[in-house]
């Protein structure tokens, strides 16, 4: 298989986060640095200011419009997405783009590639997107029966691990510890219960389906590429994307990206791809950093760190999720996956 | 031509001629036979160019129906009971959006307590969600109103529901005309939708509106069935003229003419109620009835018309507003704005209960006297409930109902 990863550069900048295009030449630099994107969604929409969906949804998008030459449909879970691009009579999306409810987004898109498939419209393709509680929750009954089809769709889940659109509530995306409007920063075990919640993308990979990733905003060549990648095969595609909400986590909005970084940098969302079941490939952490520097910074997780009061037991169980990651992906250099 | 054969069997026969492209199952008793039935028709090659997708359930069957139409699909559903409560929110969400899917309910109670034989509870509890309505009389009704539900369907770009009575409808066989496929082809036109996903022309579907807009977009929507009121009667005669057979329409009124006492029913019950009602006839009474088949959009004028004359009108219904009492009764009064006319609820049915002629002649007697009470419940174990009732209040843990019910009525005791 040819790994089109355009990634053959190593990248060390320093004191900068920018993917330094200039660097590459023009056939490998990513979609977003094209002046003639789609802008699938486009500006005028209502997302707060650094809000991570908005941008992952606008990579992944302009990624898959630029691999099906257009002739993309979308199919859209109720949420902040939905809701901060369509406020009427307005829309944000330069594509054919359905809502119906908050649960049954994979369905509906497994509608529209039937629809299309029978006009013989093999042509066009189908993106169904929804948040972390549209996907992992409320959306999880549709989501699995599209992938036991193996139905003709790629359904992107854009992870803010909480819902956002109500107000922060938890979901079973929502890591430990953290801080939500039903998990409260109060009590003997502040935040969200420890030993809860689920991983989408290994139960995807459960169904066997033929292509499962994860992404980061953080790194847009990667996402560019896994969506790319997912494009150009058929059947039920998985795209699970970290997208840091300065709402909820209580981030600053200029620190999306560097929160994003953080969370793949410790190991606590790994980057990696799975065909048919089997993980094919696991993103290197290039730089190494412990879970307190990705924690720190977020006010969800602002009651571990207590000046009187460090959580440091809750701190080293994080740090253990992440640690597992690492050894089970092999996210370190000269680390094979256990 | 005509043949022996199922209602389910004949329905999905019907639903095959109208060459859907999506058709989505998920199995529910006792509307499986119908996507069964299409299904295999999809298999052996009988329906070509036809998408049959087995789903995990009747909120997804109603979503992948709501994806395929929205993309210019002709799209048909099927479902029952829990099934169609299941898929509420899509049900409110298809009407919404204006995707002319048509689904058949196989008509069930809904439970608690579980319950799998035929009422109109199910289709009742979605009668305001937008969907056109319409409720089958007979099989060859059934049949007739599948094909007529696709035009009606995707001329007014809105869904519709045919309502056929679980078991005594749906398992029943009897002979049919199954229509020809020249004949359907000649009725249904090739499906335009008002509204497709294409990237060639892309816009948003389902976007958020807020108080600015919602009410005129309701309103609509009312339009919309208003619109049915007018086309329903139309389709129908067009059927007419190439079938050569009435069916449809808004209502069926059994001889009404003179009559002093009016019936009116859904469904296959109106065949028992016609037989009663030719009874009754040789004995001089002065009694006819009104089947309502289009009971979203609402007949009120025709409804009107058909009650002008009567002095009183008994309303037999298989579902049950708790705490109220008819549905169909209460829709009924609607229609009589201005005249004063006893309009009687009779329960009946509930659960698959047989009702038999001679419960209803006993009603429509005692209707005809006046004696009949506001709301009635046919055939009801008085002795049972007041039992049960003592013996709920005897006791604060008194236990389940419907268990202790079922006990008395196997004879055993319950202390």
């Amino acid at each position: 298989m040819t790994d089109r990863t355009p990634q053959t550069i190593k990248f060390y900048q320093t004191g900068t986060h920018t993917v330094g295009n200039r660097l590459l030449d023009e056939s490998k630099r990513t979609v977003q640095a094209s002046m003639d994107r789609s802008n699938a969604i486009t500006s005028g929409h209502r997302a707060c200011q650094g809000c991570g969906e908005a941008l992952g949804a606008r990579y992944a998008l302009d990624t898959a419009m630029r691999a099906t030459d257009g002739q993309l449909v979308a199919v859209n879970a109720t949420g902040c997405l939905e809701v901060f691009t369509t406020p009427y009579p307005e829309t944000s999306w330069q594509l054919p783009w359905l809502h119906s409810l908050f649960g049954n987004a994979p369905a509906v898109a497994t509608g529209v590639a039937a629809a299309l498939r029978v006009k013989g419209r093999k042509d066009i393709k189908v993106v169904a997107q929804g948040g972390d509680g549209g996907t992992t929750d409320i959306g999880f009954g549709c989501l699995s029966g599209m992938f036991e089809r193996n139905d003709d769709v790629l359904y992107i889940c854009y992870d803010n691990e909480a819902y956002m659109n109500t107000g922060v509530q938890r979901s079973s995306a929502t890591p430990p510890a953290a801080r939500t409007a039903t998990t409260q920063a109060i009590g003997e075990a502040p935040g969200n219960v420890f030993g809860t919640g689920k991983n989408m993308p290994l139960i995807a990979m459960a169904h066997n389906i033929p292509y499962v990733a994860t992404a980061s905003v953080a790194d847009l060549h990667d996402l560019e590429a896994k969506v790319t990648k997912a494009m150009g095969m058929s059947g039920a595609r998985y795209i699970h994307i970290m997208v840091p909400c300065p709402l909820g986590w209580g981030t600053a909005s200029d620190a999306t990206i560097h929160v994003a970084r953080l969370a793949v940098e410790s190991g606590l969302f790994p980057l990696f791809e799975a065909e048919h079941g089997e993980v094919t490939k696991a993103t290197k952490i290039r730089r190494r950093v412990p879970v307190e520097d990705y924690l720190c910074i977020q006010k969800r997780f602002a009651h571990l760190f207590r000046k009187d009061a460090k959580d440091i037991a809750s701190i080293a169980a994080i740090q253990r999720m992440a640690d597992h990651n690492i050894e089970r992906f092999g996210l370190l250099d000269g680390e094979a996956p256990s | 031509m005509f043949k022996q054969m199922e209602g389910s069997e004949a329905v999905a026969k019907a639903v095959a001629l109208c060459r859907p492209e999506v058709v989505c199952a998920y199995p529910i008793t006792p509307q499986t036979h119908i996507v069964e039935g299409v299904g295999a028709l999809v298999k052996d090659g009988t329906l070509v160019n036809c998408e049959f997708i087995n789903v995990e359930s009747e909120f997804a069957a109603l979503s992948v129906a709501i994806g395929a139409s929205a993309a210019g699909a002709r799209t048909y559903t099927a479902t029952a009971s829990q099934g169609l409560l299941f898929m509420a929110e899509a049900v409110y969400n298809a009407a919404g959006l204006g995707l002319p899917i048509v689904m058949t309910i196989g008509n069930r109670a809904i439970g608690a307590p579980i319950n799998i034989w035929n009422d109109h509870s199910d289709s009742m509890s979605m009668r305001d969600a937008g969907w056109i309505q319409l409720y089958a009389e007979t099989n060859q009704e059934a049949v007739d109103l599948h094909i007529q539900a696709f035009r009606l369907a995707e001329e007014l770009s809105c869904p519709v529901m045919v309502c056929m009575d679980g078991f005594i409808l749906t398992h029943a066989y009897e002979r049919l005309d199954i229509p020809t496929q020249e004949g359907v082809d000649a009725f249904l036109p090739a499906f335009e939708p008002v509204q497709v996903l294409d990237p060639d022309d892309p816009y948003s579907i389902g976007a958020m509106v807020g108080p600015e807009a919602f009410t005129e977009v309701r309103y609509l929507a009312n339009d919309t069935q208003l619109q049915a009121l007018k086309l329903i009667p139309e389709i129908s005669g067009v059927f007419k003229d190439v079938f050569g057979r009435e069916s449809g329409g808004l209502i069926h009124e059994y001889r009404t003419e003179g009559a002093e006492t009016i019936v009116i029913a859904l469904g296959s019950v109106n065949g028992t109620i016609k037989e009663v009602i030719d009874h009754m006839h040789e004995n001089g009474a002065a009694i006819g009835s009104v089947s309502i088949c289009s009971f979203r959009p609402f007949p009120l004028d025709e409804l009107r018309d058909a009650l002008t004359g009567a002095k009183r009108v008994v309303v037999i219904e298989k579902s049950l507003a708790p705490g109220l009492g008819g549905i169909v009764a209460s829709n009924v009064r609607m229609s009589l704005r201005g005249a004063s006319l006893p309009v009687y609820t009779v329960i009946a049915g509930l659960g698959g209960r047989t009702i038999t002629m001679t419960s209803l002649q006993e009603v429509f007697e005692a209707a005809a006297e006046d004696r009949l009470p506001d709301l009635q419940f046919l055939d009801l174990d008085h002795g049972a409930v007041e039992h049960e009732i003592v013996r709920a209040r005897r006791t604060r843990r008194s236990g389940p109902t419907a268990e202790h019910i079922l006990r008395q009525k196997a004879g055993g005791l319950s202390k």
